[in-house]
């Protein structure tokens, strides 16, 4: 569906990316990882011609996007980081005018509204002027007039940039729902929207792809080890007080014992875990996956474990070893 | 039905234009000065028919060019600064079909603040002696004069996404035009000709305010649109791809 191959882009002597080798298949949802500046949007906006590569070549179904522009952009959605309304126009009428653009008779067009204001959930404003929007119906209006042409890749670029944790979860949702009709191309420096969206990542850093892979894929490949965190439950009354330090100690060194595991960290107080305020959590990592091998071990020494799960946050300590942790 | 998409910007931009304070706003100064100068100017001396119909044409030339630079300066910063060139830049329309498409909304706009000056026209053919000829021979001419200034206009605005800029490259080149018909009456040939030749009003306009139509001012002004317009797509597909 998408291949791109050796592209570079130079703004004068200064490369903003490259060279850039990569492919998505045909219904895949892909995201693009990478610091502010990396080069992200650098990129999507030359599949979606909107920027010549300095060199390279990018072919969207077969087409070339130097070539054939035109055709090109009949197959791209686009949204960029800000959603491209014109604040004067209806919602209904800003979409009639996109699809319009994108070379729809005003026949298909007036049947299209209706559906991809239903997909997009912005239904209920096709009558309010997209400058009286709140700045999550701009970024669904976004969406919608991305997707009114029902093209075959549908390019976002940071499409959760300034919402609410509300209205985040409200478009990854959206987002799931066109992964069946559309192959995906998302970027973001936010890691759970990737992770909880996309197929497969790719991430960047200072205008190269670093990695490529699903999360899961990346984690045992980049980091060679696993983590899990452990929740155990102190003896009564000695976490409320503060004075469950040489217990978290006690139970760090029962977990060290394990064969396989590389690094114990714990906090210096007991959390309120799952609601109990006398547990504590450390943060496990071993050569394998030694979940079984822990909690033996803490039980036959004679602690509760009252929750124990592979660490979240994997995806983000891949993203920070690979871009050599955070900038300046 | 495909409506080309020169046809759907045109429409898009000229509902802008009555949605926004400033096509109103540009509207309500062009109408009321063009008033007040015909008021204080011809309309106040003792001067055949025919004179103040052309005295009237002198003023509404210079009122159009400002209307047709106030009109022009946004048609691409705006959209250069509100994010949605990008919409345009993605979609598969041609760089001429957008300009051609604010080219025209502008044009259909300032024809129509335009026209709503003939109360003017009708109230000296009222009370004189004016052919209707002449009318609509420097109605023809102020159109000529506005869509030159209008490609200038836009031309300027498809160079920056900074409006004071816009401005100040429109005003500056469609002062330098208007300057030379001034020049052309100070300097002695062969330069008086040259900018005779070149100037957008003077020797060109003239003929438009008198009711006398020339083949060559005709095709002066189309020449000239043609020109601003074919270098405003120029610096559109330059910056397309950028």
């Amino acid at each position: 569906m998408v291949h791109v191959t050796d592209v570079t882009k130079y703004y004068g002597r200064k490369r903003a990316i490259g060279p850039v080798s990569f492919e998505i298949e045909k219904g895949d949802t892909v995201g693009f990882l990478g610091l502010n500046g990396v080069g992200k949007t650098t990129i999507l906006r030359i599949l979606a011609c909107g920027l010549r590569p300095s060199s390279g070549t990018v072919s969207i179904d077969g087409l070339d996007v130097l070539r054939d522009p035109h055709e090109v952009r009949k197959r791209v959605g686009y949204l960029p980081e800000t959603p491209p309304v014109y604040r004067d126009m209806k919602v209904g009428d800003y979409l009639a005018f996109v699809g319009r653009l994108k070379g729809m008779t005003a026949e298909a067009v007036a049947k299209r509204i209706p559906e991809v204001e239903e997909r997009a959930r912005v239904t209920e404003v096709h009558d309010v002027p997209t400058g009286h929007l709140s700045q999550g119906y701009r970024q669904r209006v976004g969406v919608a007039q991305a997707i009114i042409h029902d093209p075959d890749l549908l390019i976002m670029d940071e499409p959760t940039h300034d919402l609410d944790p509300v209205q985040i979860m409200d478009m990854r949702g959206m987002i799931r729902s066109l992964k069946d009709s559309h192959t995906i191309l998302i970027s973001s420096h936010i890691l759970p929207e990737i992770s909880q969206t996309c197929d497969r990542l790719l991430i960047l850093n200072d205008g190269e792809i670093v990695a490529s892979g699903s999360e899961e894929e990346l984690g045992e490949t980049l980091l060679r080890s696993r983590r899990m965190a452990v929740t155990v439950r102190l003896p009564g009354g000695q976490g409320s007080n503060g004075s469950g330090i040489p217990s978290t100690e006690a139970v760090e060194a029962v977990i060290r014992k394990v064969a396989g595991v590389t690094d114990v960290q714990g906090s210096d107080r007991p959390e309120q875990a799952i609601g109990e305020t006398d547990t504590m959590t450390l943060q496990v990592e071993g050569d394998t996956d030694l979940r079984a091998e822990v909690c033996r071990a803490l039980v036959e020494a004679g602690h509760d474990v009252v929750a124990l799960t592979r660490a979240e946050r994997q995806l983000e300590r891949v993203f920070v070893g690979l871009v050599g942790g955070v900038r300046a | 039905m495909r409506t080309g998409a020169t046809g759907i910007i045109f429409r898009r931009e000229f509902l802008a234009y009555t949605r926004s304070p400033m096509g109103y706003i540009v509207a309500a100064v062009v109408l009321l000065l063009d008033g007040i100068l015909f008021y204080v100017g011809p309309a106040a001396g003792e001067l055949l028919s025919g004179e103040v119909l052309a005295g009237f044409f002198y003023f509404a030339s210079g009122m159009t060019a400002i209307a047709a630079v106030a009109l022009s300066i946004r048609l691409i910063t705006e959209e250069r600064q509100s994010g949605t060139q990008l919409l345009l830049d993605t979609s598969p329309v041609r760089d001429w079909e957008i300009v051609l498409g604010k080219f025209l909304s502008a044009l259909a706009f300032l024809g129509a603040i335009t026209v709503a000056t003939l109360y003017i026209p009708l109230l000296i053919l009222v009370n004189g002696k004016i052919a209707i000829g002449h009318i609509l021979i420097g109605y023809l001419g102020l159109i000529f004069l506005g869509g030159a200034v209008l490609s200038i206009g836009l031309f300027a605005t498809a160079l920056t996404r900074h409006l004071l800029v816009a401005v100040a490259v429109a005003s500056a080149l469609t002062g330098t035009l208007f300057l030379f018909a001034t020049l052309s009456q100070r300097v002695g040939p062969p330069l008086s000709r040259v900018f005779a030749a070149l100037t957008i009003h003077g020797r060109h306009w003239y003929g438009f305010q008198s009711g006398i139509l020339h083949l060559r001012d005709v095709v002066y002004y189309a020449a000239l649109t043609y020109f601003f317009l074919y270098a405003a797509t120029k610096v559109m597909e330059a910056k397309r791809w950028e």
